[in-house]
């Protein structure tokens, strides 16, 4: 991975995904073969990073535990600064299936949005949604309704692709905990534009997801809370 | 009440050495105390000096002194909190940057030495 002459970098977050990171990485190189793979590993105590190196992904491995938003953010910071034009995320769970990502590319190279949402909603199988999380997504449509001015299908999905506009914003300002949601008004905020394109979404295939009842509860509000921020909020001191 | 009073300047009391024995051992940094020591000095004066508890009472229209005084001791401890989690805040964004920064070094430093040693392999 050098700094002259790139496109696209496909970018998985990580954190304790040594049974998946593999897989999703072969699916990957096998949909869009000689792309760049970026696994960003969020400080892992497992093999996620020596089975990300083996199955011929680069690793831009964190010193500590960021979170979700803080190791996405550090792999669009890289991204930038290496100067890809179009980056897309894949979540290193196997959920995601990296078949869509040509489509995602495709809306962004169409240059009509800053930022692709890979929805499960649109057209697509939204099956493997849990209640939980059904009831969260159709509540926050609700709430993003009116401050997006159009409506988004899929808010918490983190399949997503942007383009180097919206790169250069995220290297700078990207929440820090459930970045999904908030991103989109961080988008809004600076006039940007998102589309959503149909994507397959499938159960994670190993290990367990760490989201509980009381764990979609504090989601809710924090992240009610961000958004909320995110609305009154003038540019911050994080640059 | 006058107990109610002695009680908050065993406390005030109490917490001032506390702070001061935690910078001594290095637990707290003098300019994180600082704030701690206003409080508790404020508490420890408040509660010693009952004319002006009596007359914030009669101003504030509490039924006594301890009242007014348990809320002068509120308001100073919340400012002191509100402006632990600006540090906080401050601190965690800071450590962030520097997280990813850093990873980021070292995976600039590790694309080089690759660079350097391919030719060298060859």
């Amino acid at each position: 991975m050098t700094a002259d002459a790139k496109r696209v970098l496909v970018l998985i977050p990580a954190f304790n995904e040594e049974a998946n990171v593999g897989g999703v990485i072969e699916e990957v190189q096998a949909a869009v073969p000689g792309t760049p793979v970026l696994v960003v590993d969020d400080c892992s105590v497992d093999a996620t990073r020596s089975h990300a190196r083996t199955a011929g992904a680069k690793v831009l491995a964190l010193p500590h535990h960021l979170g979700l938003g803080g190791c996405v953010q550090a792999g669009y910071r890289l991204a930038y600064e290496l100067g890809y034009e179009y980056v897309i995320r894949v979540d290193g769970d196997g959920q995601h299936d990296p078949r869509d990502i040509p489509t995602v590319l495709k809306a962004l190279e169409n240059g009509n949005c800053e930022m692709v949402i890979g929805s499960r909603f649109v057209n697509g199988n939204g099956s493997h949604t849990s209640l939980l999380r059904a009831m969260g997504i159709v509540f926050f449509r609700a709430v993003l309704r009116p401050i997006l001015g159009h409506p988004v299908h899929d808010p918490t999905s983190g399949y997503v692709g942007v383009n180097r506009t919206a790169l250069a914003l995220f290297s700078s300002t990207f929440p820090l905990e459930y970045p999904e949601i908030e991103a989109l008004v961080v988008l809004q905020r600076k006039r940007f534009r998102f589309v959503e394109v149909p994507c397959r979404f499938r159960p994670r295939r190993a290990g367990r997801s760490t989201i509980t009842a009381v764990k979609s509860l504090y989601y809710i509000i924090h992240v009610l809370l961000g958004v909320f921020v995110n609305i009154l909020k003038f540019e911050g001191r994080r640059k | 009440m006058d107990r109610l009073f002695d009680v908050i300047t065993v406390f005030s009391l109490i917490l001032i050495v506390w702070v001061l024995s935690s910078v001594r051992r290095s637990h707290i940094r003098v300019e994180y105390s600082v704030s701690w020591l206003l409080a508790a000095t404020l508490l420890l004066v408040l509660s010693r000096w009952r004319t002006f508890d009596d007359w914030a009472a009669s101003a504030l229209g509490l039924p006594d002194s301890f009242l007014a005084l348990a809320i002068f001791a509120g308001a100073a401890f919340l400012i002191v909190l509100y402006r632990q989690s600006l540090r906080i805040s401050g601190l965690k964004d800071s450590s962030i940057t520097l997280a990813q920064q850093l990873a980021i070094l070292e995976f600039r430093l590790e694309a080089l030495n690759e660079k350097v040693q391919a030719p060298n392999a060859r």
